[in-house]
């Protein structure tokens, strides 16, 4: 079980600068992310573009926010369940709630931050009939351990960069690596397309195009899938051990709909003249996931929240503790890791 | 004097509901940004890359015989990953509003 003071739920911009803000009021954070790695939307959305909207950034790579952020956090040591979906939440008493993922982890912590943006990332799955009963029997959506395909037999279909992405990545690990998609063009980074022709000369990647997977084949474990061809309609079955479709992501906002929180335009409703709490004395929703009048979905808005919120949380912690604002320049970074950044002191000195 | 032009836009929602709308042509808007505007889609389920060509969330069918049929690249790719295409299947968010669009009818395509 893991215990923590602030539990985040959402690992993009908001709640990993939640961990910041908690981290100067001595509160620890553990954040639950559905992907298996940090940076919500910019991370898996937009990683390679450019923002020009952040305070005191004229621009920004939305990547190198996310690993600024992430350097930003770091003496505040926060916890990380990633590749998992916060699915169920408990009020244990007044002063602990309980939240457990899909994957059965799980966490407890006096107060729950929903940073959830527009929702949990789920996969976007190809029409096929029988698809349900094969996955994580051979078929997955998502590559979270590529140890996993080592000398295996994998088909990826897709034609934008995660594909692209993870047949080159994959191409050293499995046995064999079969590209399929059902168009001669893919489109993704220059390079990525490129080292894809590369490794499709040196025999390393099989590509199929312009071909189009109509059916899976197997028992309980996934065997084999039937291809057809876009131009001339010829089919070919072919053998392996992994199918991996990847069409992209979407973003749902599943299992948090139905925890009892007041909910509009597929956003939490809170209250905004205060801290960011929902109708859940205990749970409150920052960043993208939440709504109040005149809410706009940015960045910046995200990190005013997180702060305030923090604040909210440490009455909520301490009920019995006062708490007065200290500037980072004066006060430093007092990290759990025992590091410490300050200010250099000013000499006292006269000059002759 | 100066007028803003409007130009009339009939939009048929997820639920088969028609409506009528007046979108600006002088605001830099994109037919998605218009539906959005009108909140004709739930929130969340439109309009979800910002309108980069790449989600698909935004696909609308185009029904009045304006000429719309030509895709850009990025588009024609992005489309070629979604379902329920259609021959008359575009990107909203890749159309800008245009009095060239006056009295053009288009479905929005379900969710995925
Ligand atoms: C193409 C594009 C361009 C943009 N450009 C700008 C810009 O220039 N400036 C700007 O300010 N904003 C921009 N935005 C918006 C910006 O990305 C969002 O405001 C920001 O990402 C919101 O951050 P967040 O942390 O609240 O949520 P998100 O970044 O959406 O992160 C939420 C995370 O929560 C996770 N999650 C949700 N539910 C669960 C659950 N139940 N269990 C586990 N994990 C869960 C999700 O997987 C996700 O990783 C842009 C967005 C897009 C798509
Ligand atoms: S909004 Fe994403 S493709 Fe149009």
């Amino acid at each position: 079980m893991i215990q923590t003071d602030i539990l985040i739920i959402g690992a993009g911009p908001t709640g990993l600068f939640a961990v910041f803000e908690a981290g100067l009021l001595k509160l620890k954070c553990h954040i639950i992310d559905a992907l298996p790695q940090a940076g919500g939307q910019l991370s898996e959305l937009y990683p390679k573009k450019p923002i020009y909207d952040i305070p005191g950034y004229p621009e920004v790579g939305a990547q190198e926010l996310v690993d600024n952020l992430m350097e930003q956090i770091k003496p505040f040591q926060p916890g990380f369940t990633l590749g998992e979906r916060a699915e169920k939440i408990t009020k244990i008493d007044d002063k602990l709630f309980e939240v457990v993922t899909d994957k059965g982890t799980v966490h407890r912590a006096a107060v729950v931050a929903i940073a959830g943006g527009l929702g949990s990332f789920e996969p976007r799955k190809p029409q096929l009939p029988n698809i349900e009963q094969f996955e994580d029997k051979g078929l997955l959506y998502m590559v979270k351990n590529p140890a996993q395909f080592k000398d295996k037999r994998v088909v990826i279909a897709g034609g934008g960069d995660s594909a692209l992405d993870w047949s080159i990545y994959l191409s050293d690990i499995a046995a064999e690596v079969v590209l399929v998609h059902r168009r001669n063009e893919f489109r993704g980074a220059l390079d990525s397309v490129e080292k894809v022709q590369d490794l499709k000369s040196a025999g390393k990647i099989k590509l199929y195009t312009p071909y189009e997977v109509t059916k899976i084949e197997g028992d309980i474990q996934l065997k084999s899938l039937r291809l057809k061809s876009n131009q001339t309609e010829t089919e070919l079955d072919l053998e392996t051990d992994f199918f991996i479709p990847l069409f992209g992501l979407t973003p749902k906002l599943g299992p948090i709909a139905n925890w009892g929180l007041e909910i509009e335009k597929n956003a939490i409703k809170v209250d905004n003249t205060l801290d960011y709490q929902t109708n859940i004395p205990g749970i409150y929703a920052i960043g993208d996931v939440n709504t109040y009048p005149g809410k706009l979905k940015l960045i910046l808005c995200g990190f005013h929240e997180a702060t305030l919120m923090c604040q909210s949380a440490f009455a909520r912690i301490h009920p019995d503790k006062r708490n007065v604002l200290k500037y980072t320049t004066v006060g430093g970074i007092n990290g759990f890791d025992g590091s410490v950044k300050q200010a250099p002191k000013a000499v006292v000195k006269t000059i002759d | 004097m100066i007028v803003s032009k409007e130009v009339r836009i009939q939009i048929t929602d997820r639920n088969g509901t028609s409506h009528e709308v007046m979108a600006p042509t002088d605001l830099n808007m994109n037919l998605m940004e218009v539906i959005r505007s009108f909140e004709l889609a739930e929130e969340g389920t439109i309009g979800i890359c910002g309108g980069m060509a790449m989600c698909a969330s935004c696909q609308c069918y185009v029904l009045s015989d304006h000429d719309l049929l030509h895709r850009g690249d990025e588009e024609e790719a992005m489309l070629s990953e979604a379902f329920n295409v259609r021959e008359n299947s575009r990107l909203s968010c890749q159309i800008p509003i245009n009095e060239a669009l006056e009295n053009l009818h288009i479905e929005i395509a379900q969710e995925d």
